[in-house]
């Protein structure tokens, strides 16, 4: 059962031409993609193809990286977050993300899920409990904590702690959630309970995920992007983008084919 | 020789030479304690501890030295940990790399290798004449505070620095502000060996001499300090002064000052160690 906020159309990313340099070397450029609300968009491709430096271009982590610039235009729901007078911080409320190894704070279960909130200023402990009990519950960890939630986050295996981290991450109330390859240090069953966590998510919320696992992609996204840097001396672009099932199943581009088939990458 | 054998020969070498300096470092440390507890036992006792020096600093008790020294480091504490503690986040989570920075480190080990004698000049003729302080708690503090600062600095920002970034970007990516990040995440998990740190260069504080020679320290004082503004005993000083001043004094005094010292700055140190590891219990990466 998914006690979540309500279905909204909130949550949708526009990308024009968007390049990302980090001193004199540009990293990726000219991406421009449209990231569809309450759906699972899934970023692909080999190693260093600029995967992960896109998806900290959305919540603006990259600033936090001092050298990195980055260029074109970024609108969530319409709105441009890289003009001056938008907050990241404020931003980062709005678009969560949860990394790739499970990062819990030391400190309990129930005050890392209520860091975010606390962070934003609620204080009323019935207002916290209630956010604590919503969004464990939304990441499916509710039943094995519920009872102790005063222990020590590091006390939690792996899986709980990255499932862990989704409800830190739900716990500000997000309308994207980003996922930087969240199940790549977990054993299977691990890998299939986030996986199962993300879809039950996406009636909510707009989940962006960038995975190496072409099986986990194809399982749990609706929109696929795959990225590719043919060399060092170029930056990364965007190959195509599509449903995910006809990039699966026939791709415009022989190097989508080459690469989902397992010939390079 | 076959070569194996020759390679086995230098292994067992190199295993007894480092285990001897091990062995040897070990030694000295265990007997410069013993002996000073050795030595310096014999003269506590219950008057020592709380009278004043009488008969020609011969006899009676050390108090106003151990209250001097109490005083000092206590003040010097609230000097060099606020600022030194406030300068290590700025250099671990706040400036930017390039030249300014490297100038700030540069200054700070630069003032780690000033001797502390030379300290002691600096202090005289910046607090006790220019800023007009007087041999007082509070110039001699702030003396102790300049040679302090580049150890809690340091061990401010080493600390720090062994936070994973990980924490960090977890706190940014919640919506938090870099303050609320390093207030909320990063220093309550540094704070053991900030902790550590601070108190390894209180204690070096606490045994100065040369600082507080021209700066706070006085022969003899009956009276308790009453202000910050008050000369004080310091225990340092008054062995130093036990052992080159007085004549005809008995040698155990001079050993019950140091056991006093180190014993209060060891149990000090054993205290801060305990603690730590009750906090590495809870966190572990």
């Amino acid at each position: 059962m998914v006690t979540g906020s309500a279905p909204t159309d909130k949550g949708s990313f526009t990308l024009e031409d968007v390049s990302v340099t980090y001193g004199s070397e540009t990293a990726i450029a000219g991406v421009s993609m449209e990231i569809a609300p309450t759906a699972v968009t899934a970023l692909i491709g080999p190693s260093g193809c600029g995967k992960s430096t896109l998806l900290r271009c959305l919540n603006r982590m990259n600033d936090e990286l001092g050298n990195a610039r980055v260029g074109g235009t970024i609108l969530l729901d319409g709105i441009d977050i890289y003009t001056s007078d938008y907050d990241p911080v404020e931003l980062r409320t709005k678009v969560g993300q949860v990394f790739q190894k499970p990062n819990p704070f030391p400190m309990s279960i129930y005050d890392n899920v209520a860091y975010g909130p606390r962070t934003q200023g609620i204080r009323r402990r019935t207002e916290l409990d209630d956010v604590v009990e919503r969004s464990l519950r939304r990441s499916a960890l509710w039943g094995e904590v519920k009872k102790d939630l005063k222990k020590h986050a590091f006390e939690l295996s792996g899986g709980q702690q990255q499932r862990l981290c989704i409800a830190r991450a739900l716990a500000t109330e997000p309308e994207v959630v980003l996922m930087d390859e969240p199940a790549s240090s977990l054993d299977p069953i691990s890998t299939q309970q986030i996986e199962d966590t993300i879809a039950e998510l996406k009636a909510h919320v707009t989940i962006v995920i960038v995975t190496h696992n072409m099986q986990q992609a194809a399982r749990i996204s609706d929109q696929t992007a795959f990225m590719l840097r043919e060399s060092m001396d170029h930056p990364a672009f965007l190959v195509e983008m599509g449903e995910t099932r006809t990039m699966f199943t026939n791709p415009g581009d022989t190097r989508t084919e080459a690469y989902i088939t397992g010939r390079f990458g | 020789m076959s070569r194996i054998k020759q390679a086995r020969m230098i292994q067992t070498i190199a295993v007894t030479v480092t285990g001897a300096a091990a062995l040897f470092v070990v030694s000295a440390a265990l007997f410069l304690l013993a002996y000073i507890a050795v030595r310096g036992a014999p003269a506590i006792s219950w008057e020592f501890l709380t009278d004043v020096p009488s008969g020609q600093m011969k006899e009676g008790g050390i108090l106003p030295a151990i209250v001097g020294t109490l005083a000092l480091t206590a003040a010097t504490a609230a000097f060099s940990l606020p600022i030194g503690v406030a300068a290590g986040i700025y250099l671990s989570e706040y400036a930017p790399r390039g030249k300014s920075t490297r100038v700030i480190r540069l200054a700070i080990s630069n003032m780690a290798g000033v001797p502390s004698i030379v300290y002691g000049l600096f202090g005289l003729a910046l607090f006790v004449i220019l800023l007009d302080f007087g041999k007082s708690i509070l110039a001699g503090a702030l003396t102790l505070a300049c040679l302090t600062l580049p150890v809690i600095i340091t061990a401010t920002e080493e600390a720090l620095r062994q936070i994973p970034s990980d924490l960090r970007q977890a706190s940014l990516a919640l919506g938090a502000t870099r303050w609320r990040t390093i207030y909320r995440i990063v220093l309550p998990a540094a704070a053991p060996g900030i902790v550590t740190g601070s108190i390894l260069g209180l204690s070096r504080a606490a045994g100065e001499t040369a600082p507080i020679l021209f700066t706070a320290a006085v022969y003899y004082k009956r009276q308790m300090p009453d202000s910050i503004f008050s000369d004080v005993m310091a225990l340092p000083y008054h062995i130093y002064i036990l052992a080159t001043q007085v004549t005809g004094r008995p040698d155990d005094i001079i050993w019950g000052t140091a056991f006093v010292l180190v014993g209060g700055v060891t149990a000090i140190s054993v205290a801060a160690a305990a603690w730590r590891s009750t906090q590495r219990r809870k966190v572990r990466w």
